[in-house]
């Protein structure tokens, strides 16, 4: 991550393909030179059109998308210079790998000592030197992989874009992967914008991430800030586990507010101003959530109902009915002397004001 | 227990042979069909080719005693005599006729030699002795010999050549259709040669008919894939449209649509009308496009289209969008990305189309034999004329099977270029 150069740039961008509905709406980004930077969101939320838009395959209806300041509009695919890996690879199958590394250099009319150099080196870099004489037909999964992104780098872009690139492999390799794709990212510097709908994949590999919902970014920011301070509804859902909680404000003293959920009354951190007669959406995590708590630790305690216990090795998933809610969660770890719970026992529960974010319900902006 | 071992495996074994033979008896019609409709008479015309029985069957003593002669000098007077009789039977039978004519091809003038010998053998009259062939190798001591007889009506009979012409063609098995078919001819001493340049038919033929059909080929070709690729890119519904407009041709009538060709082409036909109209042609040079090896050329490559596009498409629709989006990212040009990754992928559909147009075209009859004209025909035009009008089925045959030949070659050529496992055709 060097300086602070621009070297994507988004700005008011919309992209529709019938002429009414947008699948990408308003769209303002900004990418670093050197970010690692990833996209993520649900399937239909716009991040692969926002990729294609990049790489030049697409049009934005509105709005302009600039490389380094300039704009790119006008610019076709092969001359913006952004290596891509596709979701499937793409890679040529009547080609060998060598040949298949060689043809971004062939196209680019390099000499040819130059080619079989610089292939050499693009291998080396994801640990496949030698490989040059096999089909892509005759490589496993992860092997393919990495010939992609040898493919994508050998012509040393200063960008790379990656479409849901560890897709279609077992998850293993899909984490063995991502080591190695932000290891090379490092290594050579590059910019990456990286597309995914995997939140723990995204939270591994990425300088920050964009969260995608419905052709908008909800959230730009650090993966580590995303699960601490969501910002929206859909944010703190999608990231991670959230139990929601839905309330009005009775009350607001500085950042905290106190919320009527029907049956409780929760004190919650206000994350953004609201007035008192707002509706407001509480997230606590799973995790954050003590059982059993001495009297008076926490300013918010509840009496709840045990409905089912799920043992996962490392931590127990209590589902309880509490504050209005009939899918509470509640993470315990697994240690040394954690409490003993029963189905259909009482139990109190407690948490701190700031590990419950009052946000700002999700269908309010949608109206907005 | 090793009993009730065997007797699991006999158990499995018989139901794999209950299978194997139910699987035999569904393609048992099928197998009979074919055996009947194709197999036979491709066999029976094949054989057609190589076997001759007629003279064989005419004059077997003649022949028999032939074998034994030296070809030195002239044969033996029991020959005369087997000759005479089997001559005079063979007209009595109304063979004598097919016999003269096979018999001509080798030493032309004889068949007016036999039917002279025949008549005045017939005026002549049975001698005794005649049907009794163990005295035939005597000279009957009463009359004059046959030798003379035969003399008498012809001088060819004292001819080496002529006896010699007669063992030749009563060879059973001959390849002389396909010598004939080759533009070769056999002397009668046996030796092989070409036909003089202005009796070469059938070689310049054979030529012509693979020259129009690698033109037709690549016109098709040309023609076909950028349809082919349109179609591949169109959206489904589109494609479906497209598709269709492809395959209507297909479904027409093969005579409708040579028919509508003359009315396009003929000489007071739609585009010469149009081109006259224009002012780019005047009215007494109208083009001849009909009738002639353009009408088979630009008829055929009609016909013969839709044989190339499905090939091409079913492979083109294999081939995922993301390949061209990925050479173009990676800096190629169209032209590049085409050339390097679009064009090699499709190669088993360009071969499937190209064997299939190629081989239907040369063996392509109707649209030659309505359109083609005087210059415009192919060897399967001339295979018609001898099945049909010189009734000459051995060259037929012999010329069919040189087609046949050619055919394999091409699909084992295709096999070592392309594979054939490689290609689709639809």
């Amino acid at each position: 991550m060097s300086g602070k150069t621009v070297h994507v740039e988004f700005e008011g961008v919309n992209k529709s393909y019938d002429g009414r509905k947008l699948v990408v709406r308003d769209l303002n980004l900004r990418v670093e030179e050197g970010e690692f930077l990833t996209l993520l969101g649900p399937s239909g939320s716009g991040k692969t059109t926002c990729l294609m838009m990049l790489a030049g395959f697409e049009d934005p209806t509105g709005g302009v998308i600039r490389i380094f300041g300039d704009s790119v509009g006008k610019v076709p695919p092969r001359r913006r210079n952004i290596g891509m890996v596709f979701q499937n690879y793409a890679l040529f199958p009547h080609l060998s790998v060598g040949e298949n590394l060689a043809y971004p250099l062939e196209v680019r009319r390099i000499e040819r000592a130059g080619v079989v150099e610089r292939v050499r080196r693009a291998l080396r870099l994801v640990r496949l030197e030698g490989f040059e004489g096999r089909r892509p037909g005759e490589l496993s999964g992860g092997q393919q992989q990495r010939v992609a992104i040898a493919r994508a780098l050998v012509f040393e872009p200063r960008l790379v874009l990656m479409d849901e690139p560890l897709g279609a492999l077992d998850r293993r390799l899909r984490e063995e992967m991502q080591y190695e794709i932000r290891r090379i990212q490092r290594t050579l510097g590059v910019t990456v914008v990286y597309v995914t709908h995997d939140q723990q994949e995204a939270m591994a590999m990425s300088d920050r991430v964009a969260v995608f919902n419905r052709g908008r970014i909800e959230q730009v920011a650090p993966p580590e800030v995303l699960y601490e301070e969501p910002e929206r509804g859909f944010v703190a859902t999608f990231i991670g586990d959230n139990n929601l909680l839905f309330g009005r404000v009775l009350g607001v003293e500085r950042d905290i507010c106190e919320a009527d959920t029907g049956t409780d009354v929760v004190k919650a951190f206000l994350v953004a101003p609201r007035g008192v007669g707002d509706r407001v959406t509480l997230a606590i995590r799973p995790e954050r959530v003590a059982l059993d708590p001495e009297p008076g630790r926490y300013s918010n305690e509840f009496e709840a109902q045990v409905d089912d216990i799920a043992f996962l090795g490392d931590h127990l998933r209590v589902r309880l009915t509490v504050c209005g809610s009939t899918d509470f969660v509640i993470k315990i770890a697994n240690t040394v002397g954690h409490g003993a719970v029963l189905e259909d026992d009482r139990v109190r529960i407690g948490f701190t004001p700031l590990d419950c974010r009052a946000l700002v319900p999700d269908e309010e902006r949608e109206e907005g | 227990m090793p009993g009730v071992i065997a007797e699991a495996g006999r158990s499995r074994l018989s139901s794999s042979f209950l299978r194997s033979l139910k699987a035999w008896l569904l393609v048992l019609p099928l197998l009979a069909f074919i055996g009947v409709t194709f197999i036979v008479p491709l066999g029976s015309m094949l054989t057609r080719s190589v076997h001759a029985p007629v003279v064989a069957d005419a004059l077997p003593e003649t022949l028999a005693l032939l074998r034994s002669w030296d070809a030195a000098g002239l044969p033996g007077e029991a020959v005369y005599a087997a000759a005479a009789r089997e001559i005079r039977t063979a007209r009595e039978t109304r063979t004598l006729g097919q016999v003269a004519t096979r018999i001509n091809r080798l030493k032309s003038g004889l068949r007016g030699v036999l039917s002279r010998t025949a008549r005045q053998l017939r005026s002549i009259g049975p001698r005794p002795g005649d049907h009794e062939p163990e005295r035939a190798g005597q000279p009957p001591d009463d009359a004059t010999p046959w030798r003379d007889t035969l003399l008498g009506i012809d001088d060819a009979w004292g001819e080496a050549d002529t006896w010699l012409a007669i063992r030749r063609a009563g060879e059973r098995f001959t390849a002389r259709h396909y010598l004939n078919a080759l533009d070769l001819t056999q002397s009668v001493d046996g030796g092989v040669v070409a036909q003089p340049p202005e009796l070469r038919i059938y070689l310049p033929l054979l030529g012509r008919t693979l020259l129009v059909s690698l033109a037709i080929t690549v016109l098709c070709l040309v023609l076909g894939y950028p349809v082919a690729y349109l179609i591949a890119q169109a959206p489904p519904k589109r494609a479906n449209l497209l598709l269709l407009l492809v395959l209507v041709p297909f479904w027409t009538s093969l005579l409708v649509r040579t028919t509508s060709w003359i009315v396009l082409l003929q000489s007071q036909g739609v585009v010469n009308d149009l081109l006259v109209a224009a002012g780019l042609l005047g009215d007494e040079d109208r083009l001849a496009m009909i009738y002639n090896m353009t009408g088979t050329m630009v008829a055929m490559t009609h016909v013969l289209l839709p044989f190339m596009v499905l090939p091409l498409y079913s492979v083109m629709r294999t081939i995922p969008p993301h390949y061209m989006r990925a050479a173009t990212s990676l800096g190629g040009t169209f032209f590049q990305a085409f050339r390097r990754v679009y064009w090699p992928q499709t190669l088993p559909g360009v071969g499937a189309g190209s064997l299939l147009v190629f081989i239907l075209a040369i063996g392509y009859y109707i649209t030659p034999a309505l359109v083609g004209g005087r210059t415009g025909q192919l060897i399967s035009n001339m295979i018609a004329y001898h099945m049909q009008q010189s009734l000459n089925w051995g060259l037929a045959a012999a010329l069919g099977g040189l087609l046949l030949v050619c055919v394999v070659a091409l699909y084992l050529v295709f096999d070592r270029l392309v594979g054939v496992d490689r290609m689709r055709l639809g």
